[in-house]
């Protein structure tokens, strides 16, 4: 049961904050995906690298548990998926988690999204032998691997580097990332056009 | 009011700090295929069902890795699922304290209208496909923007770095190619 509460709070948490950060708005997320307004994709290497600073600094003071990572397997169909997923995200401007976030902020063109997401689950679910027997979902390097050698950790390291200390260390990086991102790269036509010089 | 991009990404990085501090790290995507399961189920019984063994599917894909998706269809009162709602009424309330979204940008977001008009045929359509493509994706990549970019980098997990790799790699010309207007 106690699980269920921390679901809710900590889903809700989540919702919210994807609420209030942009995430779940399509013009947030096209602005950052063209260049014009990176502040969201600052947000999102701020919280990386909070959340990775304080698991791994936490770890090593031994207030957070190593046994609660969970960490994926690496395999060819993990980047053709995420090239499938950020051509979607880029043409919809939602993902799995905001889609039904913005559903629920009363985005009506999320409700397409979210129906077409769950055909598309349904599409995997059907071809998903093709893809085993294609031998993309096979592992490489090592599999569900992090980059250092966590101590503690079930998974094994790509590296034998100490992965906690690494974990601080890329953690402390991408939030110096976030500070030096400049805010906008490119300018692009706006709607209504300027003047002639 | 939307939060400053610091305020913004610090409290970001709190939640996904807490989710691994008190369970385990955030996902979404795999609630899509529980949904799927569920209204599957509903439609064909034989879907997923007990054996001496626990629970299992005629469904590859909900019987892989000990039938642990068919398990999440046939009991959804679980963590990840509850999660996922809990996201919804967090967004919700949210939203509603802000103000909510404007009449007009429900249906067309203002980008997508200065790029391609006022046709919501247009828009809804293109939600539709995008959502298909990036749920297909997330399940064959095993993950999603949650799961994988963001858990996955944090734990410094290599296939967090290759999803969010692929990711851009598409996102980024995809954007600029569909968006040259600005709004």
């Amino acid at each position: 049961m106690s699980s269920i509460l921390l679901a809710v709070v900590i889903g809700a948490a989540f919702g919210a904050v994807l609420d209030r950060v942009g995430a779940s708005n399509p013009n947030a997320i096209n602005r950052m995906l063209n260049l014009t307004d990176l502040r969201l994709a600052k947000s999102i290497l701020l919280a990386i690298g909070t959340g990775s600073a304080l698991m791994f600094g936490g770890q090593m003071l031994g207030l957070v548990e190593v046994g609660h990572m969970s960490v994926k397997t690496a395999y060819v169909g993990v980047f053709l998926g995420g090239l499938m997923l950020g051509a979607g995200w880029a043409a919809s401007g939602y993902c799995p988690g905001t889609g039904v976030v913005a559903v629920a902020a009363g985005r009506k063109d999320a409700l397409f999204f979210v129906a077409g997401g769950l055909l598309g689950a349904a599409a995997y679910m059907v071809t998903y032998p093709a893809w085993k027997a294609s031998g993309l979902l096979d592992k490489i390097a090592g599999g569900a691997v992090t980059l250092g050698t966590v101590p503690g950790s079930k998974y094994e390291g790509l590296t034998a580097l100490p992965g906690d200390i690494l974990g601080l260390v890329l953690g402390l990086g991408f939030v110096a990332l976030a500070f030096a991102l400049p805010e906008r790269l490119v300018r692009r036509e706006a709607t209504q056009p300027a003047p002639a010089e | 009011m939307s939060l400053n991009w610091k305020a913004g990404g610090l409290l970001l990085g709190l939640v996904f700090f807490a989710a691994v501090l008190l369970v385990k790290p955030i996902g979404v995507s795999t609630q899509f295929v529980i949904v799927d399961g569920i209204i599957g189920d509903l439609v064909n019984p034989d879907l997923v069902s007990q054996t001496d063994d626990g629970i299992t599917s005629t469904n590859a894909y909900l019987a892989k890795s000990g039938g642990k998706y068919a398990k999440s269809v046939a009991d959804p009162l679980n963590y990840s699922f509850i999660f996922v709602l809990a996201m919804m009424l967090g967004g919700f309330l949210s939203a509603m304290a802000r103000g909510g979204v404007g009449q007009s940008e429900r249906s067309i977001p203002e980008v997508w209208r200065a790029n391609f008009g006022d046709s919501t045929f247009k828009r809804y359509a293109v939600s539709f496909l995008g959502g298909f493509v990036v749920l297909y994706g997330a399940r064959l990549a095993g993950g999603c923007t949650s799961g994988h970019m963001m858990s996955g980098m944090m734990q410094t997990a290599l296939s967090g770095y290759i999803f969010a790799a692929g990711a851009f790699a598409a996102a980024i010309p995809v954007s600029i190619l569909m968006f040259r207007k600005e709004a």
